[in-house]
């Protein structure tokens, strides 16, 4: 081994504490990217080949019925490969020992018991065998919330009939990667399921011989979807469709994307974080290094060694220290992405879901690494490589000191010399200062990244379950429901409110763009189901118009005042012109709300109901539930606490495991800035202490000069990473932002006081160590000869 | 003996600045020195020997004058070139040693074996000042003696044409200072190096071939030494 390279590794011996933190701080860096983008690799390449392999459909639709006749006039539109159309219901099921209804999505498998778009992945048992009636395929999360393998049966209630389904197989389809109830949120796979039954069997059951009520298809090629779908609409039009919509508005393909994007927001910003502050410690680092070191280079330099031998000595301490952080941060990385990939496995099910590398991710955050340390440090370098030989062997200028602005302005010898010597230190480098203050500054605001989603997810839930919305169950209906069924529903035993709604399914025009979105028809002044804006202050629902959620609103860049082209695809599909009239605040969904007796008018229809909110006795919920299970007219009932849990359990759970590792590499952040600090103020400075202890101050005093500054820094970058990490957040918060829901930018005193603490304990921690070496200065060495 | 020029020095001055101040290190000084000869550069502090040394050594270079080794004009040689001079013609030592502290005595002269054309092997080298056993101890764990001699074993172990030495014995008590300069001088003798040591102790101007004193930047007068003694014979 070359002598230089020895001096190198001992170099980095003696400097370990340093070198450490700053490999720290390049491995939390490096493991948030490459875990993102592994993930990101895994989950793409599994859902690539799921959607793929299993043929996942281009396009969506559905109608109430349309004959099978119309199939030919579908598969005959230019672009369009294959077609396929089913029956989908929505049933509720009676499954022991649970009390709640669950509600399962029927879905019909062609007679010879293969589908030619969105194939099943059969993970256990068998597929159905053509003809044979009672046998369904379930989807593989419901069954493993409730225990169910092949040859179980459970009944449903299908068509208001009771009816006895036995179990097969169980089973994925790309289609339901995800599993979420529309209207929902989160998964809830106990409460919502999906069965796969002949059609025969279906078909029957429905009275749906020889007709169809949904239909998806595939592109020959890549085509403009837009095209197909205007031709679609305008054939299912006579028969009830609500609209043909693609994979951007697929629930579990929309899941999926949004997951994807969020992974690949993180694999930007963490490094760009983490990086920036790496960089800057290995500038500190290593400058202090050269400075410390130059007698040392103009020996080197005496004797013949090249400078540009002696720039690469240094720089390669460098790369030492950011390759070693790379590699670990490689690993843990791949550790981290591992886990994240089988927290996955919970919620989106693929027949594989392989753990891939990254290639490319990993060979550039390499050169990103690198050129993030030799950007850091090349100033310093340089002068290294430029330091001429002669003035190096002359001992360093002191250094110019001027009386700061701060004593100028205050009284003569207000200031202790300590203090005084603490501002114009930090005053005679004020970028370097700056440096260290927005150093610190960034750990107080990963802290803050990493810890407001849950303040944001807390307050979102909130809003959207406890303030606005009020009741313990929704209830939707098949059909739309008569006065009459509403009356009786609300006088069920147990129901101790109830306000009713009517939703419709529209397509909504403004301007250029255009949406398809459900209007809701809510009562008057609701209390049950209510909209609340921005200050969380209840808003009625106006007698005319129509109100959006932001989302919408965003969505249509339309605001109060505009005038929106509604097409009603349902019913008697009018074509209305509608006044938005507000905007509501709503973290879910993009709906839109209007006052139920308008909606009725517009659509010159009776006062019917879709669905109900109900407000129940919780001693009684068992009563409702039985009582609600025996009507045929309700497609499924939604439970608001149930929501909640599911919720807390997902969501809440990802966002924890992910806010583990951000507070921990803020902490690592913060050490290493504070303890970087003030190890070389300490070396900067030994002289200076080791003069002051000698002409007799006492320890704390001369400790006070030392970490008087850093304590500086610390109450400066406290309030600073505040700010910082309320942009940060801001900027999360528009990254994480999807269309099923929208984290709100909330940050609680908790956390800011939170992210404070951990920087100060740090601080301390770190001031601690290097108030331990002050006590240990040689006095007597360290005056006796030039460092 | 017939004697050649190693360096000649035409008039050369020096500014630089220190701080916030401009210090007139050298103001004119023309010099020469010849092969195998063992010069004693004197003067006070502050009277702009080390400047000179640094400016022989080819680790500085003067406002004005013109230096001359050998054939080669120093002060028309880029830095390349210099360094290049610096790696196979010279050897430095310095008032502090600027040994590598992170390197054990070995490896200190091993820095500079594995960069020279035709070195002489390191442990030779410290067997030329006595101190082979010492070959794996690191600087902390030598006295300043024994650095210095570690220093003078670096110098010399790549066989240098010259040796420089600033202010060898500066840092030193009276006992080790004679240790080293008498390593000096044995290299010297032996090796035939032609050696330049600046000091401002008059004692050791006695065992020089030719004292060249310098004050306020300038050469005040240059002496032969006819009774040149031994370094063992010094007082001071």
């Amino acid at each position: 081994m070359r002598k230089l390279d020895r001096k190198l590794i001992r170099d980095l011996g003696q400097m370990k504490g340093q070198a450490l933190a700053i490999i720290s701080v390049i491995a939390a860096g490096v493991a948030t990217y490459v875990m993102s983008m592994c993930s990101y690799a895994s989950l793409e390449w599994s859902k690539d080949y799921f959607y793929r392999e299993f043929r996942f459909a281009d396009i969506f639709t559905s109608a109430r019925r349309a004959p099978d006749s119309l199939i030919p006039r579908i598969e005959r539109i230019s672009g369009v490969a294959t077609v396929e159309s089913r029956l989908v219901y929505d049933v509720l099921l009676d499954i022991p020992n649970m009390e709640e209804p669950a509600t399962a999505r029927l879905i019909s498998v062609p007679e010879d018991g293969h589908n030619r778009l969105n194939k099943l992945y059969i993970s256990r048992g068998r597929m159905l065998e053509p003809l044979r009636t009672g046998e369904v395929v379930i989807s593989e999360v419901f069954a493993e919330a409730h225990g169910f393998v092949p040859g179980d049966t459970l009944r449903a209630i299908i068509n208001g009939k009771s009816q006895q389904l036995s179990i097969v197989g169980i089973a994925l389809s790309p289609e339901y990667v995800i599993q979420v109830q529309p209207g929902s949120i989160v998964p809830d796979e106990k409460r919502f399921g999906v069965f796969w039954m002949n059609e025969v069997d279906l078909e029957a059951a429905l009275d749906m011989t020889g007709a169809f009520n949904s239909l998806s298809l595939k592109f020959a090629y890549d085509k403009n979807p837009d095209e197909i779908i205007e031709q679609l609409d305008a054939l299912l039009k006579p028969f009830g469709s609500v609209g043909a919509y693609d994979r951007t508005q697929q629930l579990s393909h929309q899941y999926l994307s949004d997951e994807l994007k969020q992974l690949r927001g993180m694999a930007v910003m963490a490094p760009a974080i983490f990086l920036s502050v790496a960089a800057f410690l290995l500038n500190m680092v290593v400058s202090r290094i050269i400075s410390q070191q130059r007698e040392q280079i103009a020996a080197l330099k005496a004797f013949g060694y090249t400078n540009y031998e002696v720039g690469l000595h240094y720089l390669n301490m460098v790369l030492v220290i950011s390759l070693t952080g790379t590699l670990l941060g490689t690993l843990l990385g791949f550790w981290m992405a591992a886990n994240i990939t089988e927290l996955y496995q919970k919620f989106y099910r693929f027949p594989m879901l392989e753990f891939r590398i990254d290639r490319l991710a990993i060979v550039s955050v390499f050169l990103i690494t690198t050129t993030a340390a030799i950007l850091g440090t090349w100033f310093a370098v340089r002068r290294a490589i430029h330091l001429p030989p002669a003035e190096a062997m002359r001992p360093e200028p002191p250094p110019s000191f001027r009386p700061t602005l701060l004593e100028r302005l205050l009284p003569a010898n207000s200031l202790s010399p300590e203090l005084r010597m603490v501002i114009r230190n930090i005053s005679r480098r004020p970028i370097k200062s700056s440096l260290s203050v927005l150093g610190l500054a960034m750990a107080v605001s990963v802290m803050i990244l990493g810890s407001f989603t849950l303040d944001a997810v807390n307050y979102m839930m909130d809003f959207q379950f406890r303030k606005a919305q009020r009741q313990d169950l929704t209830v939707t209906f098949f059909e739309p429901a008569t006065a009459a069924v509403i009356y009786e529903l609300s006088r069920l035993p147990g129901v101790l409110e109830s306000e009713t709604m009517r939703s419709v399914a529209t397509r909504m025009h403004f301007q250029n763009r255009s949406r398809r979105v459900g209007i809701v028809g809510l009562e008057p002044a609701p209390q049950l189901f209510r909209l609340l804006d921005r200050q969380e202050q209840a808003v009625s629902v106006p007698e005319f118009g129509i109100m959006l959620n932001s989302k919408l609103a965003e969505l249509l860049a339309a605001q109060p005042g505009d005038l929106l082209t509604v097409e009603v695809l349902e019913a008697k599909r009018p074509t209305l012109t509608i006044e938005v009239t507000a905007i509501v605040e709503e973290y879910t969904g993009v709906n839109a709300y209007m006052d139920k007796r308008r909606l009725h008018e517009l659509l010159k229809e009776s006062q019917v109901a879709s669905g109900a909110f109900l407000k129940v006795d919780a001693n009684q919920l068992q009563t409702v539930f039985k009582e609600l299970e025996s009507r045929p007219g309700v497609g499924s009932v939604a439970i608001k606490d149930a929501v909640i849990q599911s919720f807390e359990a997902t969501v809440a759970e990802n966002i924890l495991v992910m806010r583990t590792f951000i507070v921990m590499f803020a902490a690592v952040i913060a050490i290493g800035v504070v303890y970087n600090g003030a190890r070389i103020s300490l070396s900067e400075r030994s002289r200076d202490l080791a003069t002051m202890r000698v002409i007799g101050f006492s320890r704390s005093e001369v400790s006070t000069v030392l970490l008087g500054e850093i304590a500086i820094f610390t109450l400066l970058a406290i309030p600073l990473g505040w700010g910082i990490g309320y942009a940060l957040s801001a900027y999360m918060v528009s990254g994480l932002e999807t269309e099923n829901y929208r984290i709100p930018l909330v940050i609680s005193r908790n956390t800011l006081g939170m992210a404070a603490l951990v920087v100060m304990i740090a601080t301390f921690f770190s001031g601690f160590i290097v108030q331990r070496r002050i006590s240990h200065l040689d006095l007597i060495g360290v005056l006796k000869t030039r460092d | 003996m017939e004697t050649s020029t190693v360096f000649r020095a035409v008039d050369i001055a020096k500014v630089y600045r220190m701080g916030e101040v401009n210090v007139h290190a050298l103001r004119g000084v023309s010099l020469q020195l010849f092969e195998h000869e063992f010069v004693v550069l004197l003067g006070a502090s502050g009277s702009g020997k080390s400047t000179l040394l640094n400016i022989l050594g080819g680790l500085d270079r003067p406002t004005s004058g013109s230096v001359f080794y050998l054939d080669h004009e120093l002060t028309a040689s880029d830095d390349t070139r210099l360094t290049r001079y610096r790696r196979e013609n010279v050897g430095f030592v310095f008032q502090f040693y600027n040994l590598i502290p992170s390197l054990t005595a070995r490896e200190n002269v091993e820095l500079i074996t594995e960069i020279a054309k035709a070195p002489m092997h390191p442990l030779e080298a410290l067997d030329l000042v006595h101190l082979k056993e010492r070959a794996n101890h690191f600087p902390a764990q030598l006295s300043g003696g024994e650095q210095q001699r570690v220093a003078i074993a670096r110098a010399i172990a790549k066989k240098p044409k010259v040796l420089l030495c600033d202010e060898p014995t500066g840092a030193l008590d009276v006992q080790t200072g004679i240790v080293v300069l008498e390593a000096i001088a044995r290299i010297n003798r032996e090796l035939g190096t032609t050696t330049a040591v600046i000091t401002h102790n008059a004692a050791i101007a006695k065992m020089a071939d030719r004292v060249i004193s310098l004050s306020d930047g300038k050469i005040s007068h240059i002496e032969e030494n006819h009774t040149k003694v031994a370094a063992t014979e010094l007082e001071w």
